[in-house]
């Protein structure tokens, strides 16, 4: 099962459309509810990674009857050090971005945290590929 | 959605119901489609939240409740009846009153529900201030709003403070204060005034315990009728023998919306009301999408329980009334004519000891199937189909929208030929008879929608 979602650079107001969506599905599924809720939140952060950083994107979501893959795929300036992105606090959010309540430096250490599987992948001046596991057995 | 797991206090009444589908159509839980001409209820998807109660035209949507007869099964009968049953009354009867018509007309006691609420209230912080874990805690008051949580959002029912209601704290007060006056405790009869279904629901099936407080429930408008016919059948005045001095003036709006978030005193707190407004909040919640929350208070009537589907007259008239009350309660207070001490405290240990509730379970009715390689097949059917259908939710299928169809024929409990555009296309290629797309309709909505009125005119 697939779907996918365009990311628009900048519109944190329509941030949430793909974790809804997700939700949704899990809940079908059966899926437990505190792996719904990880893979939601874990969603939810790198989609508004994506919109804060990035000139827009694409989420693919893929699912069967094992797991939920998310790959987030953006065109942006890319993360020159992954490792120190993923530290807790580390962040290179705009003023402006961190006044929408945004920005803090915990996307990615909270992105970690929630899902079974993460894999970055960046160029900078390029773009990011952010693809998260969460399985279901 | 065979398996059944809630007792429904909300019934239909074949006989009324002629299959309008305005309650299939006002159904937040989309839990009732129409079959053979008549609405039919998925009870394991139905909250009692009584929205179809509210739209029905034909009053076939009833509330089962006991016989009032059944209070003369016990010696001793009490009445419990909430601040918003007095409010049903206009100022010129006061809660006094009440009280007394109340032990006229077969009780032989009369206690207002929100005398516990004070100590309900400290319960209940006591317990979000020792759960950090689980925040925001969510208010286990309204019934409707617990199944809500079990069945849409199973991922917050650990968020449900698991604790009793007023209406429970002051049952197991009387019941234990008439028990130590020597009163045998089978001659105890306690009987609820609910403004609601859910309450009732809540009484037969208790979530997350055994048994209830309370031995019989009775509907707030069988009661206002019975009061009411009391209070005008009398000559002149009525003459008031009780004073009603249950409650304080803080808590006797405790079923009004804001009137528990306003006791329980949270740093952040919000208090909604209405279905559809919580279930949009509750979206949020669930994505963590709202930070520092603490406690929330929700219901599923506009207002409160002053909107519930079994009271009396308009439910900003009654809010204001029992807002006026509280007032002169309070005025009263400071002037020292009442005390704020009332004789339930004297018995608070007793009421804190008894008032957890057990395990609320999750009983999710998203989910397609337990089996998840079954489910993922069922929600692999419902993409394929959901695209062939008009997405117009014109619910002539018997089912609320076109999405609700897809789930029921992947579930096996409807067809794809239910579809007037699938039938239309069909005809139009000859793969369908016009007998044929009219016995589905037939079937749906019954014979008479199909009677021949033009020609019987």
């Amino acid at each position: 099962m697939h779907f996918e979602y365009n990311i628009i650079e900048s519109d944190f107001a329509n941030a949430g459309k793909a974790s809804s969506e997700i939700k949704k599905t899990m809940k079908q599924l059966n899926i437990d509810a505190q792996k719904i809720k990880r893979m939601v939140v874990a969603v939810y952060e790198a989609e508004v990674n994506a919109i804060a950083h990035a000139f827009g994107g694409t989420i693919f979501v893929d699912i069967d009857s094992e797991k939920i893959c998310v790959l987030i795929k953006d065109s942006g300036p890319g993360i020159e050090n992954i490792e120190l992105a993923m530290q807790k606090g580390y962040s290179t959010a705009s003023a402006k971005v961190r006044e929408m309540g945004f920005g803090a430096g915990m996307g990615l250490p909270n992105i970690k945290n929630n899902v079974d599987d993460l894999d970055i992948k960046s160029e900078v001046g390029v773009g990011t590929e952010i693809k998260m596991v969460v399985n279901f057995i | 959605m065979k398996e059944s797991f809630f007792y429904h206090a909300l019934k239909i009444d074949e006989k009324r119901c002629f299959g309008c589908s305005r309650c299939m159509r006002n159904c937040p839980t989309e839990a009732i489609r129409v079959r053979g001409g008549k609405a039919t209820i998925y009870e394991n998807r139905c909250i009692d939240c009584g929205e179809c109660y509210k739209v029905c035209p034909s009053g076939a949507v009833y509330v089962a409740q006991d016989d009032f007869a059944s209070i003369y099964n016990f010696k001793t009968r009490v009445v419990l009846a909430p601040s918003i049953f007095f409010g049903q009354f206009s100022e010129k009867y006061n809660a006094s009153l009440i009280h007394s018509v109340l032990t006229d007309i077969g009780f032989t006691h009369a206690i207002e529900v929100e005398a516990s609420a004070y100590i309900h209230s400290q319960v209940t912080s006591d317990y979000i201030s020792s759960h950090e874990e689980h925040k925001p805690l969510i208010s286990t008051f309204c019934p409707a709003i617990v199944r809500l949580i079990q069945v849409k959002f199973p991922a917050l029912v650990d968020n449900l403070v698991p604790i009793k209601a007023p209406v429970d704290f002051t049952a197991n007060y009387i019941r234990k204060k008439l028990i130590d006056e020597g009163v045998p405790e089978e001659d105890i009869g306690i009987f609820y005034i609910t403004p609601c279904a859910a309450k009732i629901a809540a009484t037969k099936s208790p979530v997350g315990e055994d048994k209830s407080s309370v031995d019989g429930v009775l509907n707030m408008d069988t009661m206002y009728n019975m009061v009411y016919k009391q209070l005008k059948n009398q000559a002149k005045e009525y003459k008031t023998k009780l004073v009603a001095n249950d409650v304080t003036s803080d808590c006797v709006v405790f079923s009004l919306t804001n009137g528990e978030k306003r006791l329980n005193n949270c740093k952040k707190s919000f208090a909604i009301d209405e279905i559809h407004n919580v279930i949009d909040f509750l979206d949020k919640v669930e994505n963590d999408d709202i930070e520092n929350l603490d406690f929330l208070e929700l219901r599923a009537c506009d207002q409160g329980c002053p909107g519930g589907i079994l009271t009396c007259g308009n439910r900003f008239v009654i809010n204001d009334r029992v807002m006026y009350r509280a007032k002169k309660l309070a005025d009263r207070e400071r002037s020292g004519e009442t005390s704020r001490k009332k004789e339930i405290t004297k018995m608070e240990d007793y009421l804190v000891k008894n008032s957890r509730v057990g395990k609320i379970l999750p009983r999710s009715m998203m989910k397609l199937d337990e089996d998840i390689s079954v489910a993922f097949q069922k929600l692999t059917k419902i993409r394929e189909i959901e695209p062939k259908l008009p997405q117009i939710d014109c619910s002539v299928c018997g089912a609320p929208s076109c999405h609700a169809l897809a789930e029921d024929i992947a579930c096996d409990n409807a067809s794809l030929l239910d579809c007037v555009f699938i039938q239309r296309n069909l005809e139009n290629r000859n793969s369908m008879t016009a007998q044929e797309s009219v016995d589905i309709i037939k079937n749906i909505w019954g014979e008479e929608k199909l009677d021949d009125y033009i020609l019987n005119k």
